[in-house]
């Protein structure tokens, strides 16, 4: 019977929609844990974790539509090249990185990354750049902090907004036709010096370590040009990719809706079939209890729950279960007070069947199929919950779900920046999840229900 | 009727009784390391700082009689009493635009615009909702109906404050129709204060009508199809009575009482979105200071404002219940 409940699940055009939507959801989520690092999972509240990427970087392919925006430069240690040469006993290593600029718009910002092994005479770092119009600009020269071990590993980053850079820019504002000061040095490093746009060309940066002992080396060196656009779905506030977040988030929220529809399911299945089943006393007082708990104001009290008992997502789960089986109840118990007076079920009766019996084995079988069908129905109600208190800021803080993507999102005024990439992704995502169990569940309803069924038999 | 709202209302203070006591002793202990920072009282150690606040809290928590079990029955009585009378002290982090900092004050400044912004929504909602539902339903299978029921299940399927982040993003941010945010700028003695109120009200009043017209729409469709099939209408039709004259007085006024039912559940749902909404657009109203309390952890705003909605949600369901009554004749001889 389940197997023609599929078939015809299948054959209607909503049920299709609704399960293809399901396949491409559960294909999600095997892709996050198959090709994406556990780690992105674990640390995605971690800002140290995210630093090499680019801050508030729209999606990619926007560069398709509209003008080119500068993309994400990350350059490591084998991009580099080395030149060694040693006099006097000191040992110039320099790391020269090539660049070739022909985007429209300036770098958000860069870091340059390294990390150094020495003694007790600490290194110097200096930080050139040749540009196209045969300039050449030092904005960085400073020795690496010393210290009194013997042997110790410095690794450090500089940004754009280094302090040291800030002022060396200062020392070029001859070269420039215009006041420097109100531009940042990520802008006036590609600049044309005649107005503030792009210089279009190969840019030569080299990173120049002065090492004054024979046991000092530079260990990793790296370059990174912060782009307005990076990957799929961009980047938000604090550098993380929003692809990774809205992958991870497929599981969780298939996790968080299907746990939470089952059991307030099973819930309200058993509540409903006893009290319609018993009828009388038993009913009425069950069903008043049930009133009760229906017109208790969902989300207030759960804000209240979270805030006292903590904020897990398997507390998360407990709540929303134990808010979402009224309903359920309710339509059960009216249809098995029907089913109790279906002939079968007082011939199992008469024959002296005991109470649990006829009712696992009579007439909890035929409501199964529109248990299924509340059950899909009743999914998204769970997940837009969840979404609903992490956006209020009572989610899980360690998981990446959509709703504290949205929360992120709210937080940093995403929606009056225009940060669409922020907003729009996750939200959809919620709203596809929805849409394709609601569409599950009504098909089901109306392929399954008893009552709806009995006229056409 | 009445025996459900009392009873929600002691299962919701018996529920909130031992979360305000941790509650209130977890502020107390905030208080006390406030103090202790404030005066600067040095310590030798962690411990003996820890002893002190212990000790201090153990002895503000007798005064306030916090040490007792919450489910003593003298205890209860005056948790109920002080929470209904919305006796809860002081808040940390927000005053009223006069600058008191005493929580009742705070809440009944901001539930007017809250009551303002949900009553004229659903007002709105419903009387597009009745009149497009019934359109639909006398065309029922038209390429109309099926674009209803088509916006229904999608609006269902959003969560109401992402479209009101999607509203600001499309109206102010691309637009620039309306303010990004909600909060009027003029101060309420201004004589233009209304129309600045009205001005900022429009966007979070769009995005409210918005998400929640369709399903009414179709709710009121769904019944009334169901009125229409039935034999007296047949029986109507046959004398002549004109189509639309059903449509809109026979079968509106015999599907009325299960849309009642049916409308006070999704307007009891629709409460909780409307407050993140708020949130979403800072509009000054209850929405925006919870998610503030929230955010700084303001015990006894939060506690307020789950009782004072706590409320409101009861009453909006009594009154579609005294509607229920007036829509249903049968109701009315019992």
């Amino acid at each position: 019977m389940q197997k023609k409940l599929l078939i015809d699940l299948l054959r209607s055009r909503r049920g299709f929609i609704g399960i293809s939507i399901i396949v491409f959801l559960l294909l999600v989520s095997a892709i996050a844990p198959l090709f994406i690092p556990i780690k992105s999972y674990i640390l995605w509240n971690d800002p140290d974790y995210w630093i090499n990427n680019p801050k508030t970087a729209a999606p990619f392919w926007t560069n398709i539509f509209g003008s080119k925006e500068f993309e994400h430069i990350s350059l490591k240690k084998n991009d580099a090249k080395i030149v060694s040469e040693s006099s006097d006993g000191i040992k110039i290593v320099n790391y020269e990185f090539k660049i070739n600029m022909q985007s429209g718009s300036f770098p958000d910002d860069f870091m340059f990354l390294y990390t150094a092994k020495y003694g007790n005479i600490p290194p110097v770092l200096q930080i050139d750049i040749n540009r196209p119009d045969n300039n050449n600009f030092t904005v960085y020269y400073s020795s690496l902090p010393s210290s009194s071990n013997i042997n110790t590993t410095f690794s450090d980053r500089i940004f754009s907004t280094n302090k040291n850079v800030k002022e060396a820019m200062f020392q070029y504002q001859s070269l420039f036709k215009y006041p420097i000061a109100n531009y940042e040095p990520q802008v006036l490093l590609f600049s044309d010096t005649d107005k503030p746009s792009v210089l279009k060309g190969t840019y030569q940066i080299s990173e120049k370590f002065f090492l004054f002992d024979n046991s000092s080396i530079v260990d990793d060196i790296g370059l990174i040009l912060g782009g307005k656009v990076f990957g799929i779905m961009g980047t938000d506030d604090l550098r993380r990719d929003l692809i990774v977040g809205i992958i991870w988030g497929t599981p969780i929220a298939l996790f968080i809706g299907l746990t939470v529809a089952i059991f307030s399911i099973s819930i309200g299945l058993i509540y409903g079939v006893i009290a319609g089943y018993r009828g009388k006393r038993t009913d009425e007082t069950m069903m008043r209890i049930n009133d009760i708990f229906y017109a208790l104001p969902t989300l207030p009290l759960l804000i209240l729950l979270s805030i006292t008992f903590g904020r897990s997502i398997f507390l998360i789960i407990g709540f929303l279960m134990f808010f979402s089986w009224m309903g359920t109840a309710k339509v059960i118990r009216s249809i098995a007070l029907q089913i109790r007076n279906f002939q079968y079920v007082e011939a199992a009766k008469l024959m002296g069947q005991s109470d649990l019996k006829v009712i696992f084995k009579h007439i909890i079988p035929q409501l199964l199929p529109l248990t299924f069908a509340s059950v899909a129905i009743s999914v998204p109600g769970a997940i837009l919950g969840e979404a609903a208190l992490s956006f209020i800021g009572l989610g899980d803080p360690s998981l990446p779900t959509w709703g504290q993507l949205l929360h992120d999102a709210n937080t940093a005024d995403a929606a009056p920046r225009g940060i669409w990439w922020w907003i729009v992704p996750p939200g959809m995502m919620i709203a596809l999840t929805g849409l394709a169990f609601f569409l599950i569940g009504n098909t089901l309803d109306s392929i399954a229900n008893p009552l709806r069924n009995k006229n056409k038999k | 009727m009445f025996l459900v709202l009392f009873a929600t209302l002691f299962i919701t203070v018996i529920l909130l009784g031992p979360t305000l006591d941790k509650l209130l002793v977890e502020a107390m202990r905030n208080q006390v390391i406030d103090e202790i920072n404030q005066r600067t009282l040095k310590f030798q150690n962690s411990e003996e700082r820890l002893s002190y606040i212990n000790k201090e809290l153990q002895l503000r928590s007798k005064t306030f009689g916090l040490d007792q079990n919450s489910f003593t029955p003298s205890k209860l009585f005056y948790r109920i009493i002080s929470v209904m009378t919305l006796d809860l002290g002081k808040s940390h982090f927000f005053t009223t635009d006069y600058g008191s900092s005493n929580v009742r004050d705070i809440i009944f400044e901001k539930v007017p615009k809250t009551l303002l912004l949900f009553t004229t929504s659903t007002l709105c909602v419903t009387v597009i909702g009745i009149f497009l539902g019934t359109y639909v339903a006398g065309k029922e299978g038209s390429w109309w109906d099926k674009l209803n029921s088509i916006f229904a299940i999608f609006s269902n399927s959003f969560p109401s404050w992402w479209v009101a982040m999607i509203m600001i993003l499309v109206f102010a941010f691309t637009l620039h129709i309306f303010p990004a945010r909600a909060t009027p700028i003029s101060s309420p003695s201004d004589s233009t204060y209304i129309l600045d109120l009205l001005y900022h009200m429009a966007l979070p009043l769009i995005t409210l009508i918005i998400v929640s017209f369709g399903s009414w729409a179709y709710i009121v469709r769904y019944f009334l199809i169901n009125i229409l099939n039935e034999d007296f209408i047949f029986a109507k039709r046959t004398i002549g009575i004109s189509r639309r004259k059903i449509l809109y007085s026979h079968g509106l006024r015999n599907a009325g009482p299960p849309i009642a039912t049916a409308v006070a559940l999704s307007l009891a749902s629709s409460f909780g979105g409307s407050i993140i909404t708020e949130a979403v657009f800072d509009w000054p109203g209850m929405g925006k200071l919870y998610y503030d309390a929230i955010g700084l952890f303001d015990i006894p705003i939060i506690i307020g404002l789950t009782y004072i909605s706590t409320v409101i949600f009861l009453v909006t369901i009594f009154i579609t219940d005294i509607s229920y009554t007036l829509l249903d004749p049968r109701v009315k001889g019992s």
